[in-house]
């Protein structure tokens, strides 16, 4: 059990904010960190690990990490980081950044293994791709046997195709371990996939916590679907106006009235619900 | 044509690269940790530290060959206190030129290193902490093998800067034959007694050994540049 009540100043885009967070996770969970850029999350993240400091308590099973007397330094902590970045060791090769955290190499055979790394053991991060690399670092952050993995969005650098595969090995990795995970992440269908519980951070504070089903769904009531998009464009054709929305990496034209379009502008977060029909799904060629 | 090389003394050669050599061995023991401190510190005095490395740069090498033979006379406390308790007297010999040219150079190792090291990925350093190891490891294990570009500028050109020195070495070394008459001495007293075919043939030499030097340097980095800008 991590019981986390911590309390820090950040200096944001809008002035000073206070971060105070204070939520207890059960061991073995995969917690999903989420919320706007700037609302916290990765600050966590870095308190967690003691890269930065904090004022409040934190406690893992009964070892202290923070209080008013006690700072125990990252080193000391035993957890693992999966950075955005992969910060590999580019001096040494792929065997060996995993060696740097723990002589084992037994354990480092069996990580190169499962993530299908092996035949690139002893190539230099340098000459792997970002898929690959971040693959190497997942293996990295597993070598101390963590029994907190911290993840700050690790697959937000990838392609659609790399982040399924890596998702799938992060669960994989998440069942055979049964290590502690917190995870900040952006994308609704990894939070989905790989989390049990979501926590959204905004301006600093925990806005909403629960399973990614309860939190993550946006329809209400009788909606079927509801998307949030931009509205990128509004045309004219003869009596009625046909907006043009952004949802995700999609293009949708959506007919408008006259009212409608009058109170809508161009550029503005849109919300595109509906409700009375029944979605045909097929699989995609 | 041969035979007016048969006349040229090569000691000044030698001397200049021993305390060159000398210098370089102990500059980059103490700016190492130096450099380090400096690249991670966040603390409010780092422009003091800062300030003072960099000296050497400005200052006229007149002013800090005055004070440091002041200091390493027997006029000052420090120079009292070496001579005292250990015995060593460092004006006008070899071991006070080394110790002159320490200072003379220091911005010239420190500088590189330091901003090679504050050119590293914050998180790869995080990655060595989290990792369990410590500030020194993570320096040895991690920063210096990254910034190999830094380490050879800095190793290089505190080399070559201590070779090329002139003021700081003249006042605090003179110019005794063997043991502090440099090549950069010798060719200002060449001139000096109007020798001027054996001063056009060190200063030749200084001129290609300075330019090989540099050449080198440039062409190491720019391979290890497109080396890494090549793959990533």
């Amino acid at each position: 059990m991590i019981t986390i009540d911590i309390d820090k100043k950040l200096l944001g885009s809008m002035g000073e904010m206070p971060l105070h967070v204070g939520i207890s996770i059960e061991n073995k969970s995969f917690v999903a960190l989420s919320g706007q850029s700037g609302s916290g999350k990765t600050t966590l993240l870095r308190i967690l690990a003691g890269l930065e400091r904090a004022k409040g308590k934190i406690v893992v099973d009964d070892e202290i990490w923070l209080d008013e007397k006690t700072f125990l330094p990252p080193q000391k902590r035993g957890i693992g980081f999966v950075f955005q970045d992969y910060a590999l060791f580019p001096n040494m090769s792929v065997l060996e950044n995993l060696l740097f955290v723990k002589k084992d190499l037994t354990l480092a055979k069996h990580l190169l293994e499962m993530t299908e790394l092996e035949s690139l053991q002893e190539r230099k991060p340098m000459t792997l791709s970002g898929g690959q690399k971040q693959r190497v670092s997942l293996c990295r952050a597993m070598m101390n046997r963590p029994k907190l993995l911290l993840m700050d969005e690790p697959l937000s650098a990838l392609d659609p195709l790399m982040r399924n595969k890596l998702q799938h090995e992060i669960l994989m990795l998440h069942k055979e371990f049964g290590t502690t995970t917190v995870m900040v992440s952006h994308d609704p269908s990894e939070i989905y996939r790989l989390s049990n519980r979501v926590i959204v951070l905004a301006q600093g504070k925990v806005v909403s916590d629960g399973d990614a089903k309860s939190v993550l769904l946006k329809t209400q009531g009788s909606q079927k679907f509801s998307f949030e998009g931009e509205l990128l464009d509004i045309i004219k054709v003869d009596v009625i106006f046909i907006a043009i929305i952004a949802i995700g990496q999609q293009l949708v034209e959506v007919v408008l009235d006259a009212s409608e379009a009058e109170v809508l502008h161009v550029g503005q977060s849109v919300r595109v619900s509906t409700k009375a029909f029944s979605p045909v799904i097929s699989a995609k060629k | 044509m041969f035979e007016i090389f048969s006349n040229i003394e090569f000691t000044p050669f030698l001397l200049s690269f021993k305390l060159a050599f000398v210098t370089t061995l102990i500059l980059f023991c103490v700016s190492l940790p130096l450099a380090w401190a400096l690249s991670q510190s966040r603390s409010r005095f780092k422009p003091i530290f800062e300030a003072i490395t960099a000296l050497p740069i400005v200052l006229p090498p007149s002013v800090l060959g005055f004070y440091i033979l002041y200091a390493l006379s027997f006029n000052s406390p420090v120079g009292a206190f070496l001579d005292e308790y250990f015995g060593v007297k460092l004006v006008f010999n070899f071991a006070g030129l080394v110790v002159a040219s320490c200072f003379y150079s220091l911005p010239f190792m420190v500088q590189p290193l330091q901003s090679g090291f504050e050119g590293l990925s914050k998180s790869m350093l995080e990655a060595s902490y989290i990792s369990g190891k410590g500030k020194i490891k993570t320096m040895l294990k991690v920063a210096l093998p990254n910034i190999k570009p830094s380490l050879m500028t800095a190793v290089i050109v505190t080399f070559a800067h201590t070779v090329g020195e002139f003021g700081v070495v003249l006042m605090v070394g003179g110019s005794i034959p063997n043991e502090t008459k440099v090549a950069s001495v010798a060719i200002y007293e060449m001139v000096e007694i109007m020798d001027y075919t054996s001063a056009h043939i060190y200063s030749a030499i200084m001129v290609g050994i300075s330019f090989l030097v540099l050449m080198s340097v440039y062409i190491f980095n720019g391979k290890h540049n497109k080396y890494i800008g090549g793959v990533s």
